[in-house]
């Protein structure tokens, strides 16, 4: 049974995060947040910038591979920013940047790119200290699988790449929606079978 | 009736500040609470001078914990419109005035780590409110406030010994002042700015904190605008087709209201957008005296804000 789904591109409901390329700002700190194909959002950045150099000697950049694989870390460093850390991981990333963010001043510059996972985690975790969410830039590059909690059991799991999927905590079926919360950085993922018990949709990959 | 629900209100309280500034304590006339506000907020002050009607917007300092009343702080303007004159030479304790509900256009960002608050001369009162609201429940802040002098520094005493380490105070006849790099350097990740004060001191704190990168998101401010007074003007009202002349002390606000015409607004201060109005046919120059309007907007010409922007020209035709 094939059902038509939410498409992935368009902003079909108002929640749903709409990113925009980086843009070079000025501040005594830039703070780089990135994964996977993210690197290259940076690094295209960084050449838009009036003064390169200056930007790099203030730059602190921290970066993960992506969900996919993609490692473009040694590209990332050898830009020669003031301070550049690699992480395995993206939950292996979060300490780090909670590490930034608990001497950060005012005036620090936050740019995130990557994946809307990394980039949703990163923005929750500035948004805790009350740095106003809409004045960090964001930009979504490489994979678009999704991180999505399961609304009935709250479980989250990463990486989501069909819809309908089956939730990794209470193994409910999904419907993998737009609807997103920026509090916890996940899409929500809704029973789809909760009416009829195993009428399941075919699931098909809708993000990679 | 435009502006909003009206509180009926008592004069408890007429207390002398300093050589400027008096402050007056409302209390409603049925005796019970007044509507809880939150600090930041403004009354707008309904006044009979004379037969003249006067509405003047004042920030409450009382404590947003205490409902038995509200206390306003005004500050006598000599070679202004008369409505600060009026309050400090009319009003008496026992008065029967009227007020309007209270409205914040400069409330506290709760979700900021830490408040950093500047004032400057009277633009003390908002942070009175907020400093009040704050310590109920342990709210961080920092307070830098300057004054002319050291007797005109209004509540600096209360201030300073309730917040020893939190209030920092500068005298201009001392010639000291904010060493506002430094201050904004040194603030942490998530500290929202507030400024309330004269305008060349909004827009030097502005200014600053954007050159360092602070985002324009964590910056607030609260500024009143009195309608200022200029040459007299014709005005067309398209909608309740009227044409009315406003006077050189009067603003355009007050010309429709003293016409009969039931114009919205709230602040009387070009704060809040309330009265933005649409201008049919404009031949010359609006003054535009609002921080509503964006310059994009003021430039257009299509849009006023009647509380406090006047006209010079031929012919003014506006939707009201």
């Amino acid at each position: 049974m094939k059902t038509n789904l939410t498409p992935v591109d368009a902003a079909s409901i108002r929640s749903r995060p709409i990113y925009a390329p980086l843009e070079p700002g000025s501040g005594s700190l830039h703070l780089v947040v990135a994964d996977g194909e993210g690197a290259d959002a940076v690094i295209e950045m960084l050449e838009k910038a009036n003064d390169r150099s200056l930007m790099l000697a203030t730059a602190h950049v921290i970066y993960a591979p992506g969900p996919n694989g993609t490692d473009l870390a040694a590209a990332l460093q050898a830009l020669g920013a003031a301070q550049f850390f690699r992480a395995p991981s993206i939950p292996a990333l979060l300490p780090r940047l909670q590490r930034v963010l608990s001497d950060a001043r005012m005036g620090t510059q936050f740019y995130l790119a990557g994946s809307e996972g990394l980039i949703g985690q990163a923005e929750t975790a500035i948004m805790a200290s009350g740095f106003p969410f809409a004045a960090i830039q964001k930009e979504h590059r490489g994979s678009t699988v999704r991180r999505v909690q399961c609304v009935h059991c709250k479980g989250i799991t990463e990486n989501v790449a069909t819809d309908p999927y089956k939730c990794s905590h209470c193994g409910l079926n999904l419907f993998v929606r737009d609807h997103y919360s920026r509090r916890l950085a996940v899409f929500q993922g809704v029973n789809i079978d909760a009416e009829d018990p195993g009428q399941v949709p075919e699931s098909v990959v809708r993000f990679k | 009736m435009s502006g909003g629900a009206k509180l009926n209100v008592r004069v408890a309280e007429v207390v002398p500040v300093n050589d400027l500034i008096t402050r007056f304590r409302f209390v409603a006339r049925d005796g019970e609470d007044l509507p809880a506000f939150s600090g930041g907020a403004h009354t707008v002050v309904e006044m009979d001078d004379n037969g003249t009607r006067r509405l003047n917007p004042y920030s409450l300092m009382s404590s947003p914990v205490d409902r038995s009343g509200y206390e306003i702080s005004v500050r006598r303007d000599d070679v202004g419109r008369g409505g600060s004159l009026f309050l400090h030479r009319h009003v008496k304790p026992g008065m029967e005035m009227v007020i309007s509900y209270p409205v914040n256009l400069f409330a506290l960002d709760n979700r900021a780590k830490k408040h950093l608050m500047i004032a400057g001369g009277i633009g003390i009162t908002p942070f009175l409110a907020q400093i009040s609201q704050l310590s109920a429940f342990g709210g961080r802040f920092e307070l830098h406030y300057s004054a002319r002098s050291k007797p005109l520094g209004a509540y600096m005493d209360r201030l300073t010994s309730a917040h020893p380490g939190q209030v920092h105070c500068y005298f201009d006849d001392q010639g000291q002042q904010i060493d506002l790099g430094r201050l904004l350097s040194m603030q942490p990740i998530g500290t929202h700015l507030y400024v309330c004060g004269p305008k060349g001191m909004i827009n030097w704190v502005f200014t600053t904190a954007e050159a360092m990168g602070w985002p324009k998101l964590a910056l607030h401010h609260e500024e009143f605008t009195a309608p200022g007074t200029g040459k007299a003007f014709t005005v067309e009202l398209a909608a309740s087709g009227k044409t009315i002349t406003v006077g050189t002390t009067q603003s355009l606000l007050e010309a429709m209201e003293a016409a009969g015409v039931d114009a919205p607004y709230l602040c009387r201060g070009g704060a809040c957008g309330q009265c933005e109005t649409t201008v049919y046919k404009c031949n010359n120059t609006i003054l535009h005296r609002d921080h509503w309007l964006t310059p994009e907007e003021h430039a257009e010409g299509h849009k006023i804000m009647p509380c406090v922007s006047r006209f010079e020209g031929k012919t003014l035709v506006i939707n009201r």
